[in-house]
This record gives structure tokens, sequence and C-alpha cells, in this order.
């Protein structure tokens, strides 16, 4: 089969490499690129653990190619901490309220929550619930995420 | 302060968070290729013919296999829920003659990645001679059904009674007879990870390692032994991170056969992982019961007698759990409450859909669902509140503990509890009197607004025994090796918790190794709410022996008296001399075998230890709904919602709450959302996230969570009963009966999707 060449940015690297044309972005990330935190969880855009930013929008990267990502700038769960050693106020407050059980779905309610604090810095419990909608949890409940994003919401807000 | 009650933030969640945990996906191994699994379209059907010869020339294939490739296949054996009869229907890893549900395994394609995998499973010809299919469990079991086993007739894989006191006498007693028949749907725990496994032979060696069993590594790891004839020492399973169990997850299934073989026989690393359409037809489902019941009370609801039938729903096949849901509905169905008369006739029958096993709570959220609708259809009948005939009947105090009489397949004794205590201070924190009133005047305005009850006991803590090593290394690092499993639910927090209270170290000092063959010898693997209880106790006995050496190997170096040394800090101190102390890895060092050897002492500081009990405990609690129903749309509204629970002992409160509230998401969804419909040709309906409705963040209500610890268990060093289930038992009787009442009808199905609650609209108004 024929390969094309897709070049893009994955939180702040760069990357270039051959591939199929039909290779699905989360593959790309997971299999040629080796950044395994962005989780495939139904492969048909319904359970969100997929989730990542491409040039700032949230998407499903199950139902995107990777070609169509070429020249694009992505950001995934492993680019959210600011460094090696400390982690991202959302981070903070998910470790804390229990917001988290397996993990799985984790990184894509991550992303998620990084846009909605962006798009609307001080959420309603209304709001996260609904930003929260296209990203499913089989573990928590989502009561403890729901906290934990109101939380991180204030600490964000505070450092400003 | 002590670990053990405090709310500790869990180890497990730093890598989950930065997205470097391992799952078994992200496991890559050296020239690793793809498995992807044909499976039957259809629902029985003879295999006539399997042409694969188009696949093979597809370029990237390496291989097929069929049941051709693997003589001398044996079938999948229970590991638990032996009820005789069931070993007639059990599953080979792959479909030899027939196949028996839509699903079943019948070839598996290995290329050298996935996309050609998949391209191949569709150029793969297989000709089926349709049987005919047979979905409803009471069809199945009439003459002329079609016939899934050779050695089943009338497709019954088991029967059993249960039989305590005197039920037709009591019967004969009773002020009123109410008989009804209930249903609940087939749903299942589907875990947002799927399932998936690497397999690597070693052919040099003669090793064969894999990554991706969980929940009952040990188990399994016995049971592939057994299937492929290699020794157990020449199998190496590993647990990586896992995404959710709930039960459904790391039973041995055909794919834990058919991985390893196909990597031993093409000597490739093979990594197969399920997709979701695979998973929602090819993982065990659950919960799918009928239950006819009839029973007999007096007057003021005073409960005399129940004489049930249950026909339990198994699918094609009996799985590694035997009857374990149906074994534990007709154990649980008198729940919290005095039924001395009782009976209970069992029958697992073969369908052709996906075979079933456990899923959080087996049979206990069907059987309460049941139960406690019959317990507010006497309360109307008799004109009672539904809340005054549960005081009438629930176990008291003074009667524990409380034997419910002779079980063929269960423990029956309840340990200890408050059972009425618990029930009044959950409807006095709900407001029960007083939404009671609000709704009754409400529904006077033409509002379907309702409240309702589930009064549950939980069994947990299944033994019969758990293994524990805690070892003391260089660094002074506390390790527990222990034979549990991790499911998500941060069972290493709570036992390092346990761990660092009896060692007096910092938890950050202690790691918690398990599923890991070989490193663990021994496991019984996390379900039944088992882990803190059994793993919890074994490493409570590691743990005080190795205190122990800890403590002579300091009496010996420090030349005082052992009883005059404490554990404080990571240290071993002379008792009002602090400055005479030795730490952790300095006692390592003396323990060498080189010095130890001298001093004749036995080197290392490592002591097993093992749980072992025959007995369980049995947590137990309320759960209250108040809910508005849409008359027009049939769309239910969760107003308020509470669940209590007695634990016994609460290791990490935090924890314990996140698994109440993620069992009662669960629970909802199981009453009001999920369900895998098929069609009458045993079509699966529901093979995507499309038609099987998870809830969302916009369906779970806000809720409260009330886990008690007044009543220790008796049958642990820790006191403690599990608590992995609770909030979800008891979610579909509590939502039934909030539904009945908001409408005045009477529920007798689950889940309660609108085009069920349109109905029942229609029942109340006519």
């Amino acid at each position: 089969m024929s390969t094309r060449k897709v070049s893009l940015t994955v939180n702040g690297c760069e990357y270039s490499r051959e591939i199929e044309p039909r290779k699905l972005l989360t593959d790309f990330l997971r299999d040629d690129l080796g950044l395994t935190g962005t989780h495939v969880g139904c492969e048909h855009g319904v359970c969100g653990a997929c989730t990542i930013l491409l040039n700032g929008e949230l998407v499903r990267s199950c139902l995107l190619f990777a070609v169509q990502a070429n020249g694009a700038e992505l950001k995934t769960v492993e680019g959210i901490a600011p460094n090696v050693t400390e982690l991202h106020p959302l981070q903070e407050k998910f470790w804390a309220l229990h917001g988290l059980q397996c993990g799985f779905c984790t990184p894509g309610i991550l992303l998620t929550a990084e846009a909605l604090l962006k798009e609307i810095p001080k959420p309603s419990e209304e709001q996260i619930r609904e930003w929260l909608s296209g990203n499913l949890c089989r573990c928590t409940g989502y009561q403890n995420i729901v906290t934990a994003i109101h939380e991180a919401a204030k600490t964000l807000n505070s450092d400003k | 302060m002590p670990y053990i009650g405090s709310r500790v933030k869990r180890k497990e969640d730093v890598r989950l968070l930065r997205g470097i945990g391992k799952y078994v996906g992200d496991i890559h191994r050296p020239g690793m290729v793809h498995a992807a699994i044909l499976r039957s379209t259809h629902a029985h059907a003879r295999i006539v013919k399997i042409n694969a010869a188009a696949a093979l020339k597809l370029p990237g294939v390496i291989g097929v296999l069929t049941a051709a490739d693997m003589p001398g296949l044996k079938t999948i054996p229970m590991r638990t829920g032996v009820i005789p009869g069931l070993e007639r229907s059990q599953q080979t890893p792959i479909a030899t003659t027939k196949v028996r549900y839509v699903g079943d395994p019948v070839a598996v394609v290995v290329a050298e990645n996935r996309y050609i995998a998949e391209d191949a499973l569709e150029l793969i010809e297989v000709d089926y001679a349709p049987l005919g299919a047979v979905t409803d469990a009471r069809a199945s079991m009439q003459p002329g059904a079609p016939q899934l086993h050779d050695a089943t007739p009338n497709n019954i894989a088991a029967n059993f009674q249960v039989d305590v006191g005197d039920v037709d006498g009591a019967f004969r007693q009773s002020d009123l007879i109410v008989e009804e028949e209930f249903s609940t749907q087939r749903h299942s725990a589907v875990p947002l990870e799927n399932r998936g496994l690497v397999a690597e032979w070693d052919e040099g060696r003669g090793l064969l390692t894999v990554w991706g069993p969980t929940k009952m590594t040990h188990t399994n790891w016995r049971i592939l032994s057994e299937l492929t004839g290699l020794p157990q020492s020449s199998i190496h399973f590993i647990e990586p991170e896992v995404g959710g169990g709930f039960g459904a997850r790391g039973e041995f299934y055909p794919e834990d056969f058919l991985i390893p073989f196909a990597a031993m026989h093409f000597r490739r690393p093979i990594c197969w992982l399920e997709d979701r359409s695979e998973n929602l037809k090819a993982m065990n489902q659950s919960r799918q019961q009928k239950h006819r019941v009839k029973i007999g009370v007096k007057k003021d609801g005073t409960i005399l007698a129940m004489d049930a039938e249950i026909l339990f729903d198994m699918g094609g096949y009996t799985r590694t759990h035997g009857g374990v849901p149906a074994i534990s509905a007709s154990a649980m169905l008198r729940g919290p409450f005095r039924v001395t008369n009782y009976r209970c006739n069992v029958f697992c029958v073969l369908t052709t859909k996906t075979p079933v096993g456990t899923y959080r709570s087996p049979g206990r959220y069907e059987a309460n669902f049941v139960r406690e609708r019959l317990l507010d259809m006497i309360a109307h009948r008799l004109n009672l509140d539904p809340a005054d005939v549960r005081r009438r009947n629930l176990i008291r105090h003074e009667e524990m503990p409380y034997d419910l009489g002779k079980h063929p397949f269960h423990y029956m004794v309840y340990d200890t509890g408050d059972l009425p205590g618990q029930f009044e201070r959950a409807l006095e924190r709900f407001g029960y009197e007083r939404l009671k009133a609000t709704c009754a005047a409400a529904q006077l305005e033409g509002r379907a607004v309702g409240v309702g009850i589930g009064c549950f006991v939980e069994t947990s803590g299944i033994g019969p025994w758990e293994y524990a090593r805690v070892e003391i290394d260089n660094a002074g690092t506390v390790v527990l090796y222990s034979g549990c499993n991790s499911v998500g639910q941060g069972i290493a927090t709570a036992l390092s918790q346990i761990v660092a209270d009896e060692l007096q170290v910092l938890i950050e000092n202690v790691r918690v190794v398990h599923g890991d063959t070989a490193k663990v010898p021994y496991g019984n693997g996390s379900n039944a709410s088992r882990s803190t209880v059994m793993a919890g106790s074994a490493a409570v006995g590691a743990s005080r022996k190795v205190k122990d050496k800890l403590l002579r190997l300091a009496s010996a170096s420090l030349e005082i008296d052992a009883a005059d040394l404490i554990l404080r800090d990571g240290r071993v101190v002379a008792r009002g001399a602090p400055e005479r102390s030795l730490n952790f890895s300095e006692l390592a060092r003396l323990a060498l075998p080189g010095p130890a050897l001298k001093s004749g002492i036995t080197p290392g500081i490592s002591e097993e230890d093992f749980f072992a009990t025959d007995k369980r405990p049995f947590p137990y609690g309320v759960h209250v709904a108040a809910v508005e129903v849409d008359k027009e749309t049939g769309k239910i509204k969760i107003l308020d919602y509470l669940v209590t629970e007695d634990v016994g002992r609460k290791i990490n409160p935090m924890i314990i709450e996140g698994q109440m509230a993620g069992g009662l998401a669960q629970g909802i969804g199981g009453a009001l959302l999920e369900e895998f419909v098929y069609d009458e040709d045993g079509q699966p309906l529901s093979t995507n996230f499309m038609d099987y409705l998870l809830p969302t963040a916009m369906e779970m209500p806000k809720a409260q969570f009330i886990s008690t610890e007044d009543f220790p268990s008796p049958h642990n060093p820790l006191g403690v009963k599990g608590a992995g289930e609770g909030g979800i038992t008891a979610a579909g009787a509590a939502l039934a009966n909030a539904v009945s009442n908001a409408l005045g009808v009477e529920v007798k199905k689950l889940p309660l999707k609108p085009d069920y609650v349109l109905q029942l609209v229609k029942d109340a108004v006519s």
C-alpha cells in the first residue's frame, strides 16, 4: 500500500513519518510516536477516551486519519503537566479528590476539562456536566470528576 | 496518625494522570504482530466449511488458525459456581463443529498489523448450516426448541433447589398471598478498556509470557497450563494497568487460550486488542433472569413464606463462573429480611446468545429488585407504608449472627449488624416522611414524582484463602507481594495503608506487587469484594511476622531485649532510648546471607502468610431514590438519591465512597438505560455505544453516599467487609419502587426505558 508523509507537532515536539493513508490518528500517536496516553475505548467516536486537542480544538483522534493532521499542532495527555515533576492543577485536583479509578478515560477527560476551562474559566456544575457528556467514565459516577474540575478552576483563577 | 481510616491519595494516580501507565494495549514487543478473530455471524449453526485460501494470500498475513489446527482441544473449566450438570455445556476456545452465539470464535488471523488482520477476516469464507435460534429462556426449555448441546436436553444446563422451613404450612397461615413474575434485562460490566492480550513464546527457553491477564491471574495461569499442557513454571503472567473490571474482565475467555496458542504456533509475539463491537458480543453478559415469586404475609405485613422459581439465561455456553448469578440470586432473594420458610427452584437455561458471567453484585441486583418490588406491592395491597412493611421484617441486631438456613452452594450466616438502625438513619437522612408527603401532594397536582426504597444485604470477602509475602529490600522499602489483582479500584493504596500501619513506615516506602506469577506464587484474585478483606488480612499476617523478624534482628544487634524495642518511623527503636535504633535498610543488611548465616539467623527479611476462611462478611445498607417521570416522553429524572452501607471498618473512606458512587452509576445505567437487545434470530442489536447506552455525566444525579463502620466483621483481623458492590446492588430496586410510586403502578421489569415507562403511564390512566 502506498504511503504518505505526515509532519506534525505533538506537545511541542516535531515528528515526521511515512505512513499508510488509512492509518487512524490514534494509532499513529500510539504506535508510531509511542504516545500511549491517548486511549482507545470504542473506535466510533462515542466514549471520548481518545480525545486530544488539534490546533486547540477538541477532537476524537479515533475519527481522524493521521494524514488529516498533517501540519497540525496536537496536544495529548502527556503534554498537560508543566514538567516531569509537577502536575497541572487539573491533575492535582483529580488526584486529591479521587476523580479517577481505572484511569482509562482520564486522559480524554483531562483534555476536555482543560479546553472547557480555557473557554469558560468559571463554569457552573451544569456546564461542566454538559462538556463532560462526550466522555464516558465507567468507574467514578462522574461526581468527583465534576468537583475536581470545579476546584481546579478555582486554583487557576486565583493564579491569574 | 494511622493510615487506616484516612483519605489517603491513591498511589496509582500520578502515572495514570500523566498518561504513562501501561495498559495491555501499550505493551510493545520486538517483532510483535497482531491477531484478529473471526466470529460467528449465526446464533446457532453447524460449520460446514471454512475456506481461508484468499486470506492466506493477502500480503502481510502470517497465518490463519481454526479448530482443525488445534487437535485435542479441551473445554474451558469452571473455576467457581460449579453446579452438577453445568460441565456438559462448557465452551471450547474455538468453535469445532457448531457455533452457539453470534460472536463465537471460528478462526484466528495473524498479520503484520491489525489493519491487515481485519482485511483478512473479510476474505475468510465460512459455510454455515443454520440450526435455529432460541433467545428466550422459557421458550428454550420447551420441547421442540433447538437444542444447543447434545448432552443437555431441554437446554437446562443445571437445576437445583433451596428448601428451608415449612413453606406450604406457612402459606396456609398467610392472610395474603401475592404471586408475580419479574424480569431483569441482559446488561453487563462494559469496562471502558476492551480486553486485550500480548503473548510471547521464547522457544529457546521454553517460556511463554502473557501480558494482560487480570482479576484471577493465578487461576488463569493454572487453566492455561491445563489447556496447553505447558507446566505452570513455563508460563509467566503479567498484569498491566487495567481499565475497569466489574466482574467481567479477567475471567478465562476463549482468547486467553487462542492468543498464547497462536504465539507458540507462529513463534511471534502476538498482540490482540478487542474492539468495542467485539466486546459487546464476546465479553460476558449478565443479569438476565426471570423470577416467579409467591409470597405469603400476615395482615400486618409480616412475611411468612416465599416460594420462587428463577430462570437464569446462560447464553450459549457455561463459562468460568458456572452458575454464580443464579446461586447468588437464590441465596440472597431474602435479603435483609426474616424469611424462615423459603423455597427456590433454579433453572440455568441455555439460549443462543452471548454466554454470561458475573457483573458487580451478580444475582443480587436482580434479587433485590424482585424482593423490594414485592414488598411495595404487599404494602399497597395491605394499605401499609412500604417502610413499615420493611420495619416489620428486618432482621434485628439481637438475632445476629443470623443463619438463613442451608443453601447447597452458598454460605448463609449473616455475621453482624444493626439493619433496622441503618434503615431508620437512612430514611431520616433522606427526609423520607417529608418527601413522601411532598410527592403525594405533587401527584394530586398531576406531577409524577415518587420515592422508593431498596434494602440490601451484600455478600463479600469470599475465601477460601489469600496469600501475602512481605519483605524488606536493600533500601529498607517494604514490599508486599499479594495474590490479589488490581482492576482499577485502588487496591495497592488500601493494602499499602494496612502494611504501613502494621510496620510503622511512611506509605511512600511501601510497594505493592500483584498479578505477576513470577513474583507471587499463589493468589485468588480480585472479585466478590474480597481484596481488602482477604488480601488485606493476609498482608496483616505477613507484616506481623516481618515485625517479629525485625525486632529479633535488632535485638541481637543492639543487645536489647525484643520486648524493649518498638517500630517507629521506619526504624526499630529502643523504648526510652531513641538514639539506640536501626533503620530497615540497616536491618536488611544484617539479614543478608553472609552475616545472617554466621549468626544462625535465617537469611532475608521475608515472610509469607495465608489468610484462610470459609466464612464471609455481609455488608448491608439502604438505597433511597426520589424521581420525577415525564409522562409525555417517559424520561425519568432522578431528583435525589442516597446510599448507605455498613462496611465494618473503613480503610480509605475516599476509595469506599468512590466505589459507592461508581456502583450507583452502573446501577442507574442498568435500571434505566443499558440493554443487550437481540432479535428473534439471535442477532445482537446493541453492538456499539449508540445502541448500548452507558450513563454520562448528564444522567448522574448528585447523590449522597454514607459508609458506616458500626459493626466490624468478626471474621477477619481488620474487621472489614467488602465495599465494592453496595452502590449498585439495590439501584434497580429503589428506582423501580420510586417510579411505581410516582405513577401509581407496579413495575415488574427492568430496564425502565421510555417505551416501557410510557406503557406504565397508559396503565396508570386506565
